[in-house]
């Protein structure tokens, strides 16, 4: 029996009263949730938290273009031989095309014949092009094995060798351009990520103080009923990671509403001029498995930063208001 | 329980409000504190409650030495510190219910274990009818009985009351001194700092007088 049945046992006893019939209710949270501040905030988590997800699916889909250019590019290696005076191109051809073909790693080496090479210049020198009778280049597309790579200074040197107007590209300057370019952009991606993250730290902080500031009364209402400063803490600190998942969700639910539309949007203009330079660029419009999933952690991680941030902010405030009452609270 | 030898207490570098104060409040005790406005009646008490340290003097709490309790020692020592304060301090978006549960709650406490016990004492206060109410609707008078039930609801080792029956009616004010006088027969040490004589009178009790800074004692 606690101290209180007792007590009121007694006084019962003593006094001729009594009471009973108690009715559950749900209690009201000692931090109160709704007002103005908090509604504020939950919408300024939303918009970060969409702009964070956003900022993410725009460089999961620039990666993935990257690499699968990358993939293309690095899938392939040309030789091209430049013609000369005495040169005879088709048996030059033929020797770089079997000399590329003896090294390992190499799947395939093809001539480009003489109609695809026209077709080719088809752009700048029209139609009708006896190719023969023009010092046009000639180039072998040698097939590398994506497993193996072949040895292209070797390569290099005894194509140079057999045939000296010969000259391979492994397109190494393209693959390390895209390498840079794709590189960069996720490194702007994720600096943009955190300093979204960091505004959304900075204002869970401020909106923090200006909330622990309001509910001074409540705070120290607290301390007078003998609250211990970790209990004030998880009070505020559910206060905020409720506003900050409310607002986390709604952001990610946003964010993965405009993916889905650009999807569809990229999905119903196929083969128009538009879409198809939109996909050049961007692939198919489609962030994937991943980046669904990073929406995802980037929900999780703004309402965990949420709470972490209010709650270290209510125990700095409240190591502040002892300080600033060095007498007492 | 609670000593004072030769404390004084000055806000800032202004003068000395208390000055060479000594008592000492035993378990069990009832107490009235009055004195003229200013005379440091709620300094006192703050010294009591530990949400001021004295500038001089030796203050004993529970067996501890004040200077000696830490902030974090605060919170447990408070818990057995019932106060009522003059403005009430009830919080405005919680019930009646739920302010005068406050305390049980900040502990830890499940709500099922302490229902039955609060609700009882909200009737006795007079306020079975006005459980579920916000203070803002609440009278003075029921501010007053709210903040009392909250202050006894742990039964706590002292109860300290700064004008307890300042906005209620003579015969309410009459049923909470009798309530206050059953708190202290059940083991509960009892000051109320008040300036209603007739509320004194109505009790055998030693009576504190602070005037000046100074204190006197009548037991």
């Amino acid at each position: 029996m606690t101290d209180t049945s007792r007590l009121l046992r007694n006084l019962g006893a003593r006094l001729g009263s009594g009471a009973r019939g108690a009715t559950a209710r749900k209690q009201m949270p000692i931090v109160p949730s709704d007002n103005v501040a908090g509604r504020a905030m939950v919408l300024v988590i939303a918009i970060m938290t969409f702009l964070s997800c956003l900022t993410l699916g725009a460089v999961t889909l620039v990666r993935d273009t990257a690499a699968t250019w990358q993939t293309q590019i690095s899938r392939e290696a040309t030789i091209q031989i430049k013609p000369e005076d005495g040169l005879d191109m088709a048996e030059a051809l033929a020797t770089a095309r079997d000399i590329a073909s003896g090294f390992t790693g190499v799947s395939g080496a093809n001539i480009v014949d003489a109609q695809a090479t026209a077709r080719l210049l088809e752009p700048w020198l029209g139609t009708g092009l006896d190719i023969e009778s023009l010092p046009v280049p000639r180039l072998v597309i040698v097939t590398l094995d994506p497993a193996s790579r072949p040895d292209f200074t070797a390569m290099r040197a005894a194509l140079q060798e057999a045939v000296p107007s010969a000259t391979l590209d492994d397109h190494r300057t393209w693959v390390d351009r895209l390498v840079a370019m794709a590189r960069t952009t996720v490194t702007i991606g994720v600096t943009v990520l955190g300093l979204m993250l960091s505004a959304t730290a900075l204002t869970v902080i401020f909106a923090t103080r200006g909330a622990m500031s309001g509910n001074g009364h409540i705070i120290e209402v607290l301390h007078f009923v003998g609250a211990e400063a970790s209990f004030i803490a998880s009070q505020f600190r559910r206060h905020f990671l409720l506003a900050g998942m409310k607002g986390a969700a709604a952001g990610g639910l946003g964010a993965i509403i405009v993916f889905i539309g650009f999807y569809w949007w990229s999905s119903r203009n196929m083969a128009t001029p538009e879409a198809d330079q939109a996909t050049a660029l961007f692939g198919n419009f489609a962030i994937g498995p991943s980046g669904y999933l990073g929406v995802g952690v980037v929900v999780v991680l703004i309402a965990a930063l949420t709470a972490a941030t209010s709650h270290f902010t209510v125990l700095s405030y409240l190591k502040k208001v002892d300080a600033s009452h060095p007498d007492g609270i | 329980m609670i000593r004072f030898e030769n404390v004084g207490h000055r806000y800032g570098m202004g003068p000395e409000i208390l000055r060479d104060v000594s008592f000492s409040l035993p378990e069990r005790s009832f107490q009235f504190l009055s004195g003229p406005s200013g005379a440091g009646k709620t300094t006192l008490l703050r010294l009591l409650f530990m949400s001021l340290k004295p500038t001089r003097g030796l203050i004993t709490i529970f067996g501890k030495d004040r200077s000696k309790i830490t902030r974090a020692e605060l919170p447990l020592m408070r818990r057995n510190i019932g106060v009522v304060f003059q403005d009430f301090r009830l919080l405005d978006h919680l019930t009646t219910y739920e302010n005068v549960a406050l305390p049980l709650r900040v502990r830890g406490r499940e709500e099922a274990s302490y229902r039955a016990d609060v609700i009882e004492l909200l009737k006795w206060v007079g306020l079975g009818e006005r459980m579920h109410v916000l203070p803002p609707i609440l009278s003075g008078g029921e501010k007053q009985r709210a903040a009392i039930a909250r202050a006894l609801i742990e039964q706590p080792r002292i109860l300290l009351a700064d004008e307890p029956t300042g906005n209620v009616d003579p015969q309410l004010a009459r049923r909470l001194l009798r309530l206050l006088i059953e708190l202290n027969r059940l083991g509960t040490a009892v000051m109320i700092a008040t300036h209603d004589l007739g509320l004194m009178d109505q009790v055998d009790a030693r009576r504190m007088v602070l005037s000046a800074g100074r204190l006197e004692i009548y037991d």
